[in-house]
């Protein structure tokens, strides 16, 4: 003992200890509220984010249509031939009637019909396709208007703006009002966001073919990743010798999952439809695509589930002479299921979101009509949502919001399930 | 007719199932002990006959249309396809594909319209085939599989060596995947480093890589250096790290340390719902709140500002990446054993010191890793900056300038119509192979750091 | 030396370091301490013993306010430490444990050199000016933790190298370089080889000579060998406390006296 009476000889309580003590004290908030601050950034963000989804989806979930009394003159369609009647015309008619001040100009009447909606034409023409003796008559249609005219209705542009700068003009404003005051204009729920494909126009853009799409792809994906990537797991962690080929084919694994989405993207353009010449833009070589990119995903959730369940259940059913393949797939694999399917689920779920490889190989096709087969050419969700962000109309900016709200809500279902079967099933051994 | 296929093969794995397992009673009916279960009889049957029938089925659908094409081709009249570059054979070959799918445009020529005819005819007689060839197959492995049925003939080792080899096959799929990967990536790489110097890809200080569409036209000859595209990457990933590290690292030790386990169970999974948010939903986000905010504040303090900044990218990747981030810190410093931590409270440390003098340089290896793997996924991130960064491949550092990334170009060269002959079109390619190449060190890298680490403490 | 029992060794009553009264501790709803009383003595070693899951350890943490780390612990009762309270809300625990020590289970040494391992209490307390002082803090405490002369030459290798009996030694140093009054130690041989249980029990005897040594076993050999007061923890209740002769010849309890015997426990 070099000192015997250095114990006790700092001072605990001196002033320097004491200031010490408060810096001390003070890094430590200064930690805190760091992490604190950290947190707070995230969460703000992702506030923000849905905020902004919301507020500017919002306006897409309805759409203004105006009340009109059409008169279908038999002049403008054959009766013979109600498809391929003059229903723009007919519409140009129904507008000088309600502006009767409007002369014969013809900016001035392009200007009235420019109010209506695209669409407005062809969902009159169905319904006298449907019933081709409405020919003559006058009847109450109910019609979209075009975006603009949505866009003002919803208040999205303001009237405060320089003439020069909006969009509208004063006196296209002033038509609006007026049919407006009429009581002809309604602003309903948009059905059409969910019933129709996409189009050039966005009041009658919708995300049918978008979701039937998706849904092609991701069934083909469940059909292929979900058998093989079982079939894999089991062998690797049941059956396989340990040596250098599973060592290989687990590290494999593991990089694949790790190996950026566009890759895989290269790979399907290249193998898919280079070499095996596979259809463009369909959603079952996208749902392929995807199989492979979910495969890691479920092999290795399969992996845990398995190792999850005791090695005393196996030794049981061993034990009374089950052979091995009955103990896996009689014993084994039925408590590991819970877990598989939560890992297959939560797989596909990444799978739904995933863009870039989808774009690759075409998905990204403008398409107006929803595909029949998973062979057709088709967009999917998240490629929709990308070639609507893309599109200059204003219309547009809110479509893509509530697209992706609807593909939001298709995810916090798959991942409610998946959390649900965990929380139902999850053993603790 | 190919779903007929399916629904002969699926008649008759049935049919040799029941076959067998009556035979197999049959002979236990007799007396005789069978050695195995007659389920398994049955089922060996039914394997036997699916597995290689399904697989033929699958070959023959894959192989058709490329063969059929072929056949399409030969049988044109001499010459026409002469001197045609592989767009315009596609072109006509797709013409006769949509006149065969009875889509006729205009008048087609002659020869167009008689090997329409002929792809028709081929097609139907293709369809026939198989299912004849399928009709034929499954019978005679039920009537092979028929035979074996005998009191000492081992099914179960026979099904359970069928099931062995199927998950043999699928544990192998992983490693086709990888072989495709790097097939695909190496063939088409190659193919461009035969039109494009070597050299000028990987030392190139200028991407532009518009090709003229006609010999003589003035415009750009195509530049394919993809250092300013490596570079625009790098700047976007660094702004990404920037954001993503301090808040993930700071968020996992708030969580870790000073979070109680009541708001440690909303905090955690409301950042997990970060990274569940698919990417083409950040990216939306990055062009609709981001960029603009950006923007506007930029015109405040009068700094020169474009439009698609690799800051507005940047920085949507990094809260991307929190999760990512904060989640594998958490583990690291987790997986410290607790007695280490004990040991320096004990000593009349803070949670703070502890933290910054113990916890953290011991979790530091597994952290690291966990970066990288961070770093991996924001050079590998492609929706964000496709949608958020720019196009033109500059070489500049300032994050406040437009950059492009390797994937952005990937999507850009690959979107639309693609032509396997065009350099425009195996640059991507290329850049593919540079991304695969670049990620999987770093991830070999970060995953052999982490493993390291767990063994340490496991 | 620590083979023979210590109970001839103390003679002399020295001053009360800790007094306990009235101590209760909640794990959530689990009464893990009951209304106990002790006083810890200076310049003493004072052994818990009792079998497992009994409190002593959870007491022996209550000492200094590492239960505080438990969300879920909550403590009652007083604690005083040189007559002070120290759940009082103007003592820090930051300051408490740097005056009270502790020594755990198995060996923790922090993943950095030896030097730095003893170095990091004196640092963070700013206890040394100078890099000559915080050398001879090291030291010193290294010498007092009797394993100066197997590392003095190798000082900057990792503490994580050194043999189990090592390591808890260089624990040991580490908790006396801040200078403490009390040493607190949680079965600290219960990892360790019976040689390296012996040099730390040699030095837990030469530690009383500076320090009030507080130390809890499963051993009662060890506690035995080393103690001069036992106090003997069951079910959550302090049964008997007194000098350890007296405990292990002559216990008052029957529950002490079937303890001892091995009929619990």
């Amino acid at each position: 003992m070099t000192d015997q009476t250095s114990s006790g000889s700092f001072d605990w309580t001196g002033p320097e200890f004491t200031a010490r003590l408060n810096k001390r004290k003070r890094s430590q908030i200064a930690l805190k509220l760091a992490g604190l601050t950290a947190i707070t950034i995230a969460f703000g963000m992702l506030f923000l984010l849905v905020a902004s989804l919301i507020s500017t989806g919002r306006h897409a979930f309805t759409q203004t249509f105006v009340q009109i009394e059409v008169f279908l003159d038999p002049a403008h369609i054959d009766s013979d031939e109600p498809n391929r009647g003059n229903y723009r015309q007919i519409l140009t008619d129904t507008m000088v009637k309600l502006f009767p001040d409007v002369v014969d100009d013809r900016a001035e009447l392009r200007k009235l019909t420019s109010m209506l909606s695209n669409g407005a034409q062809f969902s009159i023409r169905d319904s006298v396709v449907a019933d081709p003796a409405l020919i003559g008559q006058t009847v109450a249609v109910r019609v979209p208007v075009s975006d603009p005219y949505d866009q003002l209705n919803k208040g999205l542009i303001d009237r405060e703006t320089p003439e020069a700068n909006r969009r509208l003009k004063d006196d296209e404003i002033a038509n609006f009002d007026l049919l407006k005051e009429l009581g002809m204009v309604s602003k309903p729920l948009n059905r059409w966001l969910i019933t129709n494909a996409d189009s050039r126009f966005p009041e009658l853009a919708g995300l049918k073919g978008a979701i039937i799409g998706s849904f092609y792809a991701l069934m083909t994906c469940f059909l292929l990743s979900f058998p093989i990537g079982i079939g894999a797991a089991i062998y690797l962690e049941e059956f396989a010798p340990k040596n250098r080929v599973s060592d290989l084919i687990e590290i494999n694994i593991n990089n694949l999952a790790a190996v950026p989405s566009v890759v895989f993207g290269l790979l399907a353009l290249a193998v898919f439809l280079g070499w095996f010449g596979m259809p463009r833009s369909a959603p079952f070589v996208g749902g392929m695509t995807l199989a492979l990119m979910t495969l890691p995903t479920i092999i290795i959730a399969t992996r845990a589930a398995l190792k999850a369940v005791p090695p005393s259940i196996r030794e049981a059913a061993l034990g009374v002479g089950a052979s091995k393949h009955q103990v896996v797939f009689g014993h084994v694999l039925p408590l590991a299921m819970p877990g598989i399917l939560t890992g297959t689920i939560i797989g596909l779920a990444q799978a739904l979101g995933e863009t870039a490889p989808l774009l690759l190989i075409g998905m990204n096709a403008f398409i107006t009509s929803a595909p029949a087969t998973p062979f057709d050419s088709s967009t999917a969700l998240p490629t929709q949502i990308f070639i609507w962000a893309d599109s200059p109309e204003r219309g547009f900016v809110s479509r893509t919001s509530a697209a992706i709200l609807v593909l939001l809500t298709f995810l916090i279902f798959m991942n409610a399930i998946a959390i649900f079967l965990r929380n139902k099933f999850e053993r603790k051994w | 007719m190919t779903l007929f296929a399916f629904l002969i093969l699926f008649a008759a794995v049935v049919i040799g199932y029941i076959l067998n397992l009556r035979a197999a009673r049959a002979i236990r009916a007799g007396g005789t002990k069978l050695h195995s279960l007659d389920g398994f009889h049955g089922g060996f049957s039914a394997l036997v006959t699916l597995v290689p029938t399904f697989f033929f089925i699958i070959l023959w659908l894959m192989l058709q249309g490329t063969v059929i094409e072929s056949m399409i081709k030969a049988g044109l009249p001499d010459g026409t396809l002469d001197g045609l570059g592989t767009g315009q054979v596609q072109l006509i070959m797709s013409e006769i594909r949509s006149i065969a799918g009875g889509r006729i445009f205009g008048t087609p020529e002659d020869w167009k319209l008689e090997a329409a005819e002929r792809l028709v005819s081929l097609r139907s007689t293709s369809s026939l085939l198989l299912v004849v060839l399928t009709i034929a197959l499954t019978a005679g492995l039920i009537l092979l599989t028929r035979k074996t049925v005998r009191a000492e003939f081992r099914a179960r080792q026979g099904v359970e060596r069928i099931v062995l080899g199927l998950m043999v096959g699928c544990a192998t799929v992983a490693i086709f995947v990888t072989i495709g990967i790097v097939g695909s990536l190496v063939f088409e790489t190659y193919r461009f480093f035969e039109m494009v110097p070597f050299t000028d890809f990987l030392f190139g200080t200028s991407w532009e890589p518009q090709i003229p569409l006609r010999e003589d036209q003035i415009a750009a000859k195509g530049a394919f250096g993809m250092l300013p595209v490596f570079l625009g990457t790098m700047v976007i990933a660094t702004v990404a790290m920037v954001i993503a590290v301090p808040i993930g690292l700071f968020s996992a030790i708030y969580l870790h340390e000073f979070a109680s386990p009541k708001i440690r169970a909303v905090i955690k999974p409301v950042l997990e719902i970060l990274a569940g948010v698919p990417t083409v939903v950040y990216g939306f986000f990055a062009i609709l709140v981001i960029a603009p905010a950006i923007r506007s504040f930029g015109t405040d303090l009068g700094l020169p500002i474009a439009p698609n900044t690799a800051l507005a990218a940047g920085l949507v990747m990094g809260i991307m990446l929190v999760p990512f981030i904060s989640s594998f810190a958490d583990d690291a410093l987790a997986a410290v054993p607790r007695s280490l931590r004990d040991g320096s409270l004990a000593l009349g440390a803070t949670q703070a010191e502890t933290i910054s003098k113990v916890l953290f340089p011991a979790a530091i290896p597994g952290i690291v890793g966990g970066i990288l793997l961070a770093v991996s996924r924001a050079i590998g991130e492609t929706m964000i900056v496709v949608m958020a960064a720019g196009l033109i491949a500059k070489m500049t550092i300032n994050p406040l300038d437009s950059v492009t990334t390797v994937t952005v170009q990937i999507v850009t060269l690959l979107i639309g119509d693609t032509a396997f002959d065009s350099p425009k079109t195996l640059a991507a390619f290329a850049l593919g192979m540079v991304l695969f190449v670049m990620t999987l060190i770093i991830n070999i890298f970060a995953l052999r750091i982490v493993r390291k680490y767990r063994e340490i403490y496991d | 030396m620590y083979d023979t029992p210590a109970s001839g060794k103390t003679a002399v009553t020295n001053e009360v370091k800790i007094a306990a009264r009235k101590v209760n501790v909640f794990y959530g709803d689990t009464h893990a301490i009951k209304d106990v009383d002790v006083e810890i003595e200076d310049k003493t070693v004072t052994a818990f013993i009792g079998p497992s899951g009994c409190g002593k350890s959870t007491f022996l943490r209550c000492l200094n306010r590492m239960n505080d780390t438990i969300d879920i612990c909550r403590v009652e009762g007083l604690i005083a430490l040189d007559g002070e309270d120290i759940y009082a809300p103007s003592i820090d625990p930051v300051q408490l444990r740097a005056k009270v020590g502790m020594v755990f289970q198995k060996p923790n040494p922090f993943p950095k050199s030896i030097y730095e391992n003893v170095a990091y209490g004196p640092k963070i307390h700013g206890m040394a000016r100078t890099r000559a002082e915080l050398d001879e803090i090291v030291e010193r405490a290294l010498r007092r933790g009797a394993i100066w002369d197997e590392v003095k030459d190798r000082l900057q290798e990792p503490g994580t190298g050194l043999s189990g009996g090592q390591q808890q030694r260089l624990c040991i140093a580490r908790a006396v370089a801040t200078e403490p009054e009390v040493l607190l130690m949680d079965e600290p041989c219960s990892a360790l080889d019976p040689i390296a249980t012996a040099q730390v029990e040699e030095l837990i005897d030469e530690l009383r000579e500076q320090y009030s040594v507080v130390i809890v076993t499963h051993s009662m050999q060890q506690a035995a060998r080393v103690s001069q007061k036992t106090a003997f923890f069951h079910l959550g209740n302090l049964v008997e406390f007194g000098e350890t002769g007296q405990i292990f010849t002559n216990p008052h309890d029957p529950r002490t006296e079937s303890y001892i015997t091995g009929r619990i426990g």
